[in-house]
């Protein structure tokens, strides 16, 4: 059953994130980020880490997209055009893509031991409520890293707020 | 071996056969809730509402479901196709995909399935708030790929107006996950279920503020009066449906009613003590077995009916918001109320031990 879910949503995960490369208009780059999205909340959700899928549901597909959309409609964006600089990202980006590809997964190959024996989803294993693990690691031992990322938004959004304002 | 794959099968079986009943009892009863909506707004305007086919305009649902599918599919030519026939698609899934999780009765098991809730799942809460914000791709889609200006207008604001109000309407909930301890729709319902009325979250768990701003912020995510202001006739057409027609526009107004139907559902499950009998253990077990499995459900679908017509008469009593004070009431108001109601309930929990 994993396996299968793996499967599916792993094809349709890159499918999306493919399309979303060479899809001309942005809107069509979007909706393949969402499907991207979408696949790897299902992914977490295989892998026993509900919370953390509803989650991404919820703020990567349901909110931060959603803006994305909406100010991709705002503006009435069109497609893109081809320019010199474009041909250029096409004839450098291709074999970079393919260098940087090749480059991970040596790293991933060659550090295969030290990778195995890491308990991939670790605290979060045991699936059955998996909610109040997360909390509680939030507010104990991921206490600093918590905060301060909060604080990183914080700033985020003021500096946001700054550069939107209006000079009186 | 050989039993447990008969054992398979008849859960296969049952799962199927919940979910088309569910389905279609669903698609019933947006049926009904318009002729309601129809009926009771007109008699709120001291009109009839469609009293000629069929009793009281019984057959009136039917009719319009007729009239609706044989009507001409128009495709204008300037809109963008695929996601002009998508987004009707997601509106409609999306709002009926959330019912699933919904718990319409006690628990109760014929041959290991649980007969009243199609699927029980560990985050039912935060299951049907992240369908409920996919919904909005179906709007705002709709609205962009029309080509046309109204749509895309009424698109803008719907789409600023929920991304606005779900925080709203997200944090109004999360008094009741503290007090429940779960987002599991069954859990929390069980935690009110222990006095009826007396211990349902809005009376007996001073939950009221924050039932006023789920109540208020649901208002606006189904895009119902008084801020319906992604379909405001007057200003803009018909907002992002302008374009369609026939079962794509059928579509899009059955998603809104089903959207009602779950925010009945969900208010009901979070504040009203979902299927529990609001008189508690005062009414004596009567009746057999089937009775007291049916009685839960009849409680749930008394109280979700009394959401739609709360729907229903605030539709007809209340003008409709400007857009500005749309904004400022849900980002000035609403956040800073439904805030403060989750730290007074975390601190008096905190105080109780």
């Amino acid at each position: 059953m994993q396996l299968a879910l793996f499967i599916i949503f792993g094809a349709l995960a890159l499918g999306g994130a493919l399309n979303l490369l060479f899809q001309r208009h942005p809107i069509n780059s979007a909706l393949s980020l969402v499907v991207v999205m979408m696949s790897l909340a299902v992914l977490y959700w295989s892998l026993g880490a509900e919370f953390l899928a509803a989650a991404q549901v919820i703020v990567y597909s349901g909110a931060i997209m959603v803006l994305f959309v909406f100010v991709i409609m705002l503006l009435n964006a069109g497609e893109e055009e081809r320019t010199e600089g474009s041909r250029a990202a096409y004839t450098v980006g291709i074999p970079g893509a393919a260098a940087i590809f090749c480059l991970v997964s040596f790293v991933f190959l060659s550090e295969r031991g030290a990778l195995q024996s890491t308990n991939i989803g670790g605290d979060l294993g045991n699936g059955l409520d998996n909610i109040a693990t997360v909390s509680s690691m939030l507010f104990t031992r991921q206490l600093l890293p918590f905060e301060v990322t909060s604080v990183l938004i914080l700033v985020a959004i003021l500096g946001a707020v700054v550069l939107a304002r209006k000079e009186q | 071996m050989n039993d447990s794959f008969h054992d398979f099968e008849i859960y296969l079986l049952l799962s199927v056969l919940k979910v088309a009943v569910v389905l279609v009892i669903t698609l019933m009863c947006v049926a009904y809730t318009v002729l309601l909506e129809r009926k009771l707004l007109g008699r709120m305007q001291n009109r009839w509402g469609p009293s000629r086919v069929g009793p009281f305009g019984l057959l009136q649902p039917l009719v319009d479901g007729a009239k609706l599918f044989l009507k001409e599919d128009l495709m204008p030519l300037a809109v963008e196709r695929p996601l002009f026939v998508l987004a009707p698609m997601i509106a409609l899934g999306c709002s009926l995909v959330s019912v699933s999780v919904v718990p319409f009765g006690a628990m109760t098991k014929v041959k290991g399935v649980d007969i009243f809730e199609i699927a029980n799942v560990n985050i039912g809460l935060l299951v049907i708030l992240g369908i409920t914000s996919i919904g909005v791709y179906g709007i705002a889609l709709s609205g962009w790929s029309s080509n046309n200006k109204y749509s895309l207008l009424g698109s803008l604001r719907s789409t600023a107006q929920v991304i606005s109000y779900e925080l709203a309407l997200g944090l109004s909930l999360v008094g009741v996950v503290l007090r429940a301890g779960s987002l599991n729709l069954r859990t929390i319902v069980d935690s009110q279920s222990a006095h009826g009325l007396i211990s349902w979250n809005i009376f007996g768990g001073f939950q009221f503020v924050a039932f006023f701003i789920y109540l208020m912020a649901a208002y606006a995510e189904t895009n119902r009066a008084p801020f319906d202001l992604p379909e405001a006739e007057t200003e803009l057409v018909a907002g992002y449906h302008t374009e369609y027609s026939s079962m794509k526009f059928a579509m899009f107004f059955m998603a809104e009613y089903a959207n009602m139907i779950t925010v009945g559902c969900v208010a009901t499950l979070l504040f009203f003590g979902g299927a529990s009998s609001p008189f508690g253990n005062l009414i004596p077990a009567i009746g057999g077995p089937v009775v007291q499995a049916i009685l839960p459900v009849f409680w749930f679908v008394l109280k979700v009916f009394l959401f739609l017509a709360l729907y229903i008469w605030v539709r007809a009593t209340l003008p409709r918001f400007r857009y500005d004070q749309l904004m400022s009431f849900g980002w000035k108001f609403l956040l800073p109320l439904a805030m403060a109601n989750i730290i007074a309930t975390s601190f008096v929990l905190a105080m109780r031990g």
